[in-house]
């Protein structure tokens, strides 16, 4: 094999590691006791999933009633942050599966967090449509064909809420498993590392025997490759069936086909900006500047740049759509939701979306960690704003007018939301100090060819091939 | 369990190690395994391994899933409580094929990973033969299944290996 860095290219490791540099930095994360900061970190989360749960509480004992929503307003922040958090959970996707078909190794350092946040995304996801059941223990019976005493009455599937069932089980599921599956090998290498009892156990126990076989990571590499062909179109029929949702009912404003690739890149824009508000963070405080470089964050900001352009140039075909079609209802529509009483919504959404995102164009923003940190926020402040106004603008003002009414969210409403950013942060909490951050074993595959590491050439082959076309 | 003794090589690097193996194979030892902390590219092919036929298990599963998601949505609306939804067919395909996708993608990638699972022997609590801890680490690991090599000297085996290459050698039994 030879060695193939590129000349022309910047190694994406940097900090002149070896193997066992990369195995320590990202073990030691794990092995040492937690920090006065990590265990603050996770009260705080704690504290507010405690808040949150008391809403939770609220809605399932009174009903969801307690929430803002209204009769002509039937979906309103529940289902806004149901598809937030969808497709917050994307980019952990795209990163592990089709940038990996794709062969872009600057997905090895932050797949493995990124697919975390997918997993855990979905879960807060799964809270909303949960809750909206308002009876939750039932609500296996109302999504699932569960055998029942009712015939067995079954469920409708040519509904695209029952597709949506489908689709985030089955993305849940086969996330975890493609997830668990990176896992394991680094779950061996904190096994061997292991001094106490206890360690050795709960890692012998997570990393199922693994011992690195040629022949296991041969098939380790196989199945890597099929799991990611299954799930770079899982992932795209996801959000593509919740924007179906909306896209196949009658709702002026929701009736349009431009909604599931325009969802789709949505998803990514929001996904890339939290996995960046998440990254950069964990970056600084485990010290992670050799494997995340300032290279990474460039590298996504662009993919925030060309998604987020996609968004802008769906919300300008939304407005001609409108216009061309020639339909009142869906022109009133549109003119409503950019001037109507929600038109701060709108230009939030706006200036977020599709002004913000366009300062990457400047190298030094894309390059800089405060300005990207800050962006993301904003980005993800502008996605939510954009699943508001496609609903909330949609339905409270309906065909009758003396029906029409504001929405106004309630405290139980914030308090659900709450309550998933504190279950969000508690999981990732965890996942950050109990699990290895990085992909250990990902991570070493690329470090011959793209780190700046002198050492690496005399240890090269014997004899025969020359390796000065490295870069160092 | 009966123990066997393995003569185990550790090798410093990925290339070493490819050519080892292929310089090994050529002096007629027969390797029981190598263990590396990463996927070594090309390392299979050195060693003889066949390409990992997983692939065919996740078509047939997926296979399986296309045709339970169709059989189950014919047989609940077709058959069992058939309904009229919206004025339209008791059954028309187009509607069925989200659930239909979901389905198959959901039981091939099931389905291939347990069976991954269960050819390398993977499982909850399932215990490690591990020849060397650093093989996680950053060592190359090349075991040596003593008893099947039984025709050849040991003296003979560790020359083999140290000309190959490799930075340390031991027995172990396992």
């Amino acid at each position: 094999m030879e060695v193939t860095t590129s000349p022309v290219r910047d190694p994406l490791i940097t900090g002149r590691k070896t193997l066992h540099d990369i195995t320590h930095d990202i073990s030691y994360q794990v092995e040492r006791k937690p920090t006065v900061s990590w265990l603050l970190a996770l009260a705080t989360s704690l504290g507010v999933l405690a808040i949150g749960l008391y809403a939770v509480w609220r809605t399932v004992w009174d009903g969801i009633g307690m929430w803002g929503n209204n009769k002509t307003v039937g979906w309103a922040w529940d289902i806004t942050n149901f598809v937030w958090w969808v497709g917050i959970g994307h980019a952990g996707t795209l990163i592990s599966a089709i940038l990996l078909l794709f062969r872009q190794r600057w997905r090895n350092s932050i797949n493995r967090a990124a697919e975390a946040m997918t997993i855990f995304a979905v879960i807060c996801a799964a809270m909303f449509p949960i809750l909206h059941t308002g009876r939750p223990w039932l609500a296996l019976y109302w999504m699932f064909p569960l055998p029942n005493v009712f015939g067995s009455l079954w469920i409708d599937f040519n509904s695209p809420l029952v597709w949506d069932v489908f689709a985030i089980s089955t993305y849940f599921t086969v996330s975890l498993v493609f997830w668990y599956i990176g896992l394991i090998p680094d779950f061996a290498t904190i096994r061997d590392r292991a001094k106490g009892i206890v360690s050795r156990t709960i890692y012998g126990a997570l990393s199922f025997g693994w011992t690195g076989g040629a022949k296991t990571w041969e098939r380790y590499e196989s199945i890597s490759l099929i799991l990611a062909g299954l799930a770079t179109p899982l992932v795209l029929s996801v959000h593509t069936i919740v924007s179906f949702d909306f896209a196949t009912s009658v709702i002026p404003g929701w009736h349009t086909t431009i909604f599931p690739p325009y969802f789709v890149a949505g998803a990514i824009f929001s996904g890339f900006a939290m996995v960046l508000t998440l990254m950069l963070i964990t970056r600084r405080v485990y010290r992670l500047e050799d494997y995340i470089t300032i290279q990474h964050i460039e590298l996504m900001n662009i993919v925030i740049i060309v998604t987020g352009s996609i968004v802008g140039v769906a919300y300008l075909t939304e407005l001609f759509m409108a216009w061309y079609s020639g339909v009142e209802y869906e022109q009133y529509a549109f003119l409503n939701r950019a001037t109507g009483p929600y038109w701060w919504a709108y230009a939030t959404m706006m200036t977020c979306n599709v002004v913000s995102p366009q300062l990457f164009w400047f190298k030094k923003i894309r390059t800089s960690i405060v300005a990207t940190f800050v962006l993301s926020i904003v980005v993800n402040i502008g996605m939510w704003f954009e699943r508001f106004v496609i609903i909330v603008t949609s339905l409270h003002r309906d065909y009758l007018p003396s029906s029409w009414v504001m929405f106004y969210p309630t405290l139980y409403d914030v308090g659900v939301y709450m309550f998933t950013f504190g279950l969000f942060f508690t999981l990732f909490f965890l996942f950050a100090k109990f699990f290895p951050v990085i992909n250990m074993a990902e991570v070493k595959t690329i470090l011959k060819s793209t780190s700046d590491n002198p050492a690496k050439h005399h240890k090269t082959e014997v004899g025969e091939k020359d390796v000065a076309t490295q870069k160092i | 369990m009966e123990k066997s003794r393995y003569l185990v090589g550790i090798f410093d690097d990925e290339d070493i190690l490819i050519s080892a193996v292929k310089s090994i194979r050529e002096a007629g030892v027969r390797i029981h395994e190598c263990y590396t902390p990463y996927p070594v590219h090309g390392l299979g092919h050195a060693l003889g391994y066949r390409r990992s036929r997983l692939p065919v298990a996740a078509f047939i599963f997926g296979l399986t899933g296309t045709i339970l998601a169709l059989l189950m949505q014919y047989y609940m609306h077709g058959f069992d409580w058939p309904m009229i939804i919206g004025g339209k067919d008791y059954t028309s395909l187009p509607p069925f094929i989200p659930v239909t996708f979901e389905v198959t993608v959901l039981i091939s990638s099931l389905g291939m990973v347990t069976v991954f699972m269960i050819i390398s022997d993977l499982r909850p609590y399932g215990k490690a033969k591990v020849f060397d801890l650093r093989a996680t680490d950053d060592k190359m690991v090349m075991a040596i299944d003593l008893s099947r090599n039984k025709k050849m000297k040991l003296e003979n085996i560790k020359n083999i290996l140290t000309t190959a290459g490799a930075s340390e050698i031991h027995e172990k039994s396992l």
